[in-house]
Order: structure tokens, then C-alpha cells, then sequence
């Protein structure tokens, strides 16, 4: 188990990268946590899963260090690294038994039998395959594959790291969700630093403790579910995270922030002078329905269940309002919206700009 | 409602014609030379299951199928190991894919008897390319049609040099299939170069190389044009193969009967052997 570090890590596909945007991982500073569960999140092409080979040693950065527990490993080869990864698609040996499967890493890495004995006996108690191990591993259920792929990365005492890569992309719903609780049973049970990659936040959000959000090979930001959710570093965290996402509104700002000439108050004091694009952020969740403030006309509402999701146009704005009982307005209804203050942040050229009062 | 006809049975039908006209007759035409006797002039005696008895009795017949044997063990043994061994070499990837895949497919598209008159005219010792070299370069004693080991070697050779391809583009098209994560995977588990070809490689090639196993054997065991254009059998009997030996009976002897019966023989065995290969190959599968 070891911390790591990433230090100034560029990565680029093309032999001479000349601009930016040459580069599928744009310089990344980084420090990983011994023993921490961490998500990388984001869209398809953000560079998560360029940053995740960096790491397991499948491809070396164009620039920059990997650094476990301060020992650089850049050039290190992947089975030098001490590194476990769980594919997309499970990766099994479809002629050897389960046991065999599970014993593999160990016996490449030269363990005599009754280490393997014991630590595959302990890894399939663990993962509660303990009577499918005679069977051939070809006729297992993809979460069971699954299981057995990420039982080679446990089996072995000394791993600096497990990574996931979208482990769950070919897992039935039912029992993505049965999976999912099994992983964080096994990150809380083998304490080992677990790197989970996925573009679905709530996999990200439940599984780990930090959760990294990247875009266009850039890390957007790094922070608990709830920091995420509650104070978007970036319009894109709050775009990407929340269902709907933020509602992101342009304004203008002279001293206040004013949508279309209607002033709107901001949770506290903006950083410096703003240059550049502003804009209003505000989760569906603060927004209300009132009878003053920003007069707005419904224009769709859905019950999901617990709460109504109802979209307005405010200004010339699409605008979400997340409300919870009551009264839900009905399309066409002509209403006044409210933000809360205290959620109501305002972002230059797509960054965080208030601070909290 | 469930309507219950034989109208179906009218699509079976052009199927059922074809096949009738392009194996079954033919075939019962040869079942009917093999239990009579005949000397011309469409008289017919019955002859019951003698030639059968007859041909499996003859020395003739067993030394034949003996080298028949020996063939598609020797081209088999030489072609499927080397085929796979020049596709795990073969690029993945980028310009020389496509070139490799064209020099590769290129000796299957040449016609048999062109093949077998290429390398007669390539071995002749006094004027064939690679019979010269041997015999007066390297000063190797080497006469196809004097010496039966020659003879063995060239059309050996001759096979793998013409077929080796269809190995090589089978257990190919296997390779490239294997998604890049096992590969990943195996080195992440610390896997040899010999666990990853032992334990992803081959067995992910396993239908394919059933499939080219199958191909090669029943070609090879029927194997005619080739052999025969080449040596023509000789020099003796010592590359008479089995199809060689039944044109032999049948247009050379004129004796249908004992041709009939051995033809029979000959398919029940291609038959049979072909069809132990398949199952014992995908009986895993089915469990």
C-alpha cells in the first residue's frame, strides 16, 4: 500500500505535441492518499482512463513523474509496479478452474502452494466465491467474471493500488448496485488505495471518499461528494454532477450581479475584479416558486417520485426548480422564482468566483 | 390458430434437388460399381461385399493409406505450429498489416497443378533453381526421381509452402481478436510470454485452429493434383498416396468395382477421422 504521487504529469498520443489541446492529459499535480477510495469522473475522452494506464504502467507519460510512497516508478513495467487492475470487460482465464484464476498472480510471482492456498481461500471468502472455485471460470456470469478479475488484483499482500475501469459497464442493474457495496465492503476490509474510474457519478459519489473530476485531460476538481455537489469548483462539475444539473444563467456584473437587468443576490463577496464571461450557478434543489422575484413561465414539469422536477423559462433561460411537495404548477403557468442566497455562486469564464460570507 | 400443412416442405425442395444431383447420385452410382462386377457392354454381376473384402486385405491398399497417413501427419505437425508461430509474429497494427495479410494469402491463389509444375521445374537438379544449388553448390546428392526421401522432402515441402498460409490467416484473424485488456491484464498478473500464448492466446485461437486443422487434414488426406504433377507417385510406389492409387485402379486397371469399394473406404475414413477431431475439439463447450 503506498501513496501517490503524480507531479507534473503530461501525457500526449502524438510523437511531437506542439498546442494544448495535443495533449490528452494536460499537466496534472496530484497526491493519492495510503488507503484512500478515490473516483476519477468524467465524460467519455476526459483522459481518465490515459491517466489510469499512466499509473498501472501500461503507457509512460511524455513528461512528468509517478511517485509511489516517493520512489519514482515512471519507467517501471506494470508486474514491477505491484498494481492491480479490474477492466471493463472481465478479464478471466477461460481454461483454468477459479482457483486457478485466483491463484495465477502468485504463482507467476513464484509463492509456494500453501501461500496460494491461503490467500485465495481468503479472497474467495471475501468475495463469497468459495464454492464456485473447482469450476471452470468460462461458464461464470459476467459478475462473477468480475469478481474473479478483481479477486487476482486482492490476492496479492503487497498491492500498492487497485484500479477499477469502469468495472461495472457490463454488470445487469440489479446487480450493479449488489457489486458496488461489495467493493466499498473490500476497500474498508483490505485498507488498500483504490482508484475507481467511471463517467456514472452515482458510482463515483458512492464509492469514494474524494472523487476527482476531470475534462479535456484536465482535472477539474477534487473534493467529497458533498463539496462537489454543494460547491461546484466549475461549471462542468456542476453541469456533470446532480440530476438535472446546475442551472448556469448568464449575468452581468458591475459591483452586482444582475440576470437581464434583474438583480440577483450572491451568497458573498466575488474574488477581484471580474474580466471575462459571468455567470449565475444555483442547483435545482435552492430554486423556488415564489410570487415575487424573477418572473418566469413553466414550460415542463416531471414528477419523478420523490419530487418534481419543473423547468421554466426565466429571460429567455432555461431555468430547473427541483420541488419537493405541494403545489406543483401546472405547464403554461406564469410564476416568480427564487434562489437561496447562501447557493447562489457566480462563476468567471467558467470558474468559482464568490467565496461564502 | 396454428395451421398445420407440408407447403414447407416446397422450400426445401431446390436444396434437396441440388444435393441429389451433385453428391447422392454420383455417390450411389459409385455404391452401385462397388458390390458388382462388370466387363463392358453394361452386363453386371453381383458381387456382394468381395471388393470390399479385397481392398481391405491388400497389401497395396494398406502401404497406400500407410503414406497417406503419413502425409497429413507430416504437413500437419510442420504447418499448424509453424502458421501459428509466423501469426503471433505477424503486426497487429499499421502499414505492414495488410502487406503481410497479401504475401500470405498469395500461394493459396495459385492453381494446384501450377504449384506442382513450379516446383518440379524449381528442383530439377540440372536446370530447377533449387535442385542446382543443392547438387552443385552445396554438393547435396538430390534427385526426386531417384530418391524416395527427396521425393518425400519436395512434396512435404511443397504443401507447407502452399498452405501454411491458410493456418497462418486463421489463427490471425483468432489473434486479433483478443481485446488489448488481457494483455494488460496478464502483465499486470506478471504472466511469461509462454503463460499469455498458453493461457489467452491459444486458448481464444482454439476455433479457429480447429477449423484450419480440419480444412488441412481433409485436404491433405485427399490430396491429388499436387503430388501427382509433381513426382507422379514415384519414383515406385513411394509417393503413391491413396488418391494417386485409386486413379490408378480406376482409370489406369479400369477396374471399377475394386475402385468403387475403395473410394467408399477412403470417404468413410476422411469421414470418420473428421468427424472424432470435431468432437473430441468442442466437447469442452458443451459441458
Amino acid at each position: 500500500m503506498a501513496k501517490i504521487t503524480l507531479s507534473k504529469l503530461r501525457h500526449s498520443y502524438m510523437p511531437n505535441p506542439k498546442s494544448d489541446s495535443d495533449y490528452a492529459l494536460k499537466e496534472i499535480d496530484l497526491d493519492w492518499q495510503d488507503g484512500g477510495a478515490y473516483a476519477l469522473l468524467g465524460p467519455s475522452g476526459c483522459g481518465k482512463s490515459t491517466l489510469l494506464n499512466i499509473i498501472s504502467g501500461l503507457l509512460i507519460p511524455s513528461e512528468g513523474q509517478i511517485l509511489f510512497d516517493g520512489k519514482d516508478v515512471t519507467k517501471l513495467p506494470p508486474d514491477q509496479r505491484n498494481i492491480a487492475q479490474v477492466f471493463q470487460f472481465p478479464v478471466i482465464y477461460d481454461t483454468m478452474t477459479v482457483y486457478d484464476n485466483l491463484a495465477f498472480p502468485l504463482r507467476n510471482r513464484g509463492r509456494d502452494e500453501a501461500t496460494v492456498e491461503r490467500r485465495v481461500m481468503a479472497i474467495a471468502e471475501m468475495l463469497e466465491v468459495t464454492e464456485m472455485l473447482g469450476q471452470k471460470a468460462a461458464g461464470l456470469s459476467p459478475d462473477n467474471k468480475q469478481k474473479i478479475s478483481m479477486g487476482r488484483g486482492l490476492v496479492r499482500e503487497d498491492v500498492n493500488v487497485v484500479m477499477f475501469d469502469e468495472p461495472l459497464t457490463v454488470i445487469d442493474p440489479h446487480l450493479k448496485w449488489k457489486l458496488r457495496s461489495k467493493l466499498k465492503e473490500l476497500h474498508q476490509r483490505v485498507k488498500a488505495t483504490m482508484i475507481y474510474v467511471t463517467h456514472d457519478q452515482t458510482e463515483a459519489l458512492t464509492f469514494a471518499d474524494q472523487v476527482v473530476v476531470m475534462q479535456l485531460g484536465e482535472v477539474v476538481q477534487i473534493g467529497t461528494p458533498v463539496e462537489l455537489f454543494e460547491r461546484p469548483a466549475h461549471t462542468f462539475v456542476g453541469h456533470f454532477i446532480g440530476s438535472p444539473g446546475m442551472n448556469i444563467l448568464p449575468c452581468t456584473y458591475d459591483g452586482a450581479a444582475k440576470i437581464e437587468g434583474h438583480p440577483v443576490a450572491l451568497e458573498g463577496p466575488v474574488r477581484g475584479t471580474p474580466t471575462g464571461k459571468t455567470e449565475i450557478g444555483i442547483r435545482p434543489e435552492f430554486v423556488s416558486l415564489t410570487t415575487e422575484g424573477l418572473p418566469a413561465t413553466v414550460t415542463k414539469v416531471s414528477d419523478v417520485g420523490r419530487h418534481t422536477v419543473v423547468e421554466c423559462n426565466c429571460l429567455g433561460h432555461k431555468v430547473n426548480a427541483v420541488i419537493d411537495e405541494g403545489t406543483a404548477p401546472s405547464k403554461g403557468d406564469q410564476t416568480h422564482l427564487a434562489f437561496r442566497t447562501d447557493q447562489t455562486r457566480l462563476y468567471v469564464d467558467g470558474w468559482l468566483a464568490t467565496d461564502p460570507e | 390458430m396454428k395451421t398445420e400443412n407440408q407447403k414447407a416442405w416446397f422450400f426445401v425442395l431446390p436444396v434437396l434437388l441440388l444435393v441429389a444431383f451433385n453428391a447422392l447420385i454420383p455417390m450411389m452410382t459409385v455404391v452401385n460399381y462397388s458390390v458388382q462386377e462388370t466387363f463392358g457392354d453394361n452386363v453386371f454381376f453381383w458381387q456382394g461385399l468381395d471388393w470390399f473384402q479385397q481392398i481391405l486385405r491388400s497389401d497395396r491398399f494398406h502401404a497406400a493409406l500407410g503414406r497417406q497417413f503419413l502425409f497429413t501427419f507430416l504437413i500437419l505437425i510442420i504447418e499448424v505450429p509453424l502458421g501459428i508461430a509466423i501469426a503471433l509474429s505477424m503486426p497487429r497494427k499499421g502499414f505492414w498489416v495488410p502487406v503481410c495479410l497479401v504475401l500470405m494469402a498469395l500461394p493459396m491463389l495459385i492453381p494446384w497443378n501450377v504449384v506442382g509444375a513450379m516446383w518440379n521445374i524449381f528442383t530439377l537438379p540440372d536446370i530447377g533453381l533449387l535442385g542446382y544449388f543443392l547438387n552443385h553448390t552445396l554438393g547435396i546428392n538430390y534427385d526426386m526421381t531417384q530418391d524416395p526421401i527427396a521425393a518425400w522432402v519436395t512434396i512435404v515441402t511443397m504443401d507447407v509452402w502452399h498452405w501454411t498460409s491458410l493456418v497462418v490467416l486463421l489463427s490471425y484473424a483468432g489473434l486479433v481478436s483478443i481485446p488489448d485488456a488481457y494483455y494488460q491484464a496478464a502483465k499486470i498478473d506478471g504472466a511469461s510470454n509462454w503463460s499469455v500464448f498458453r493461457y489467452i492466446q491459444l486458448p481464444k485461437m482454439k476455433t479457429v485452429l480447429t477449423i484450419a486443422i480440419l480444412l488441412r487434414f481433409m485436404d491433405s488426406f485427399n490430396i491429388y493434383t499436387e503430388p501427382f504433377v509433381l513426382t507422379g507417385g514415384g519414383p515406385g510406389n513411394s509417393t503413391t498416396l491413396l488418391s494417386i492409387d485409386l486413379v490408378k485402379i480406376a482409370l489406369g486397371q479400369f477396374d471399377l468395382g475394386p475402385a468403387a469399394a475403395m473410394s467408399l473406404i477412403y470417404f468413410a475414413i476422411t469421414l470418420l477421422v473428421s468427424w472424432l477431431f470435431y468432437t473430441l475439439m468442442t466437447k469442452d463447450d458443451q459441458n
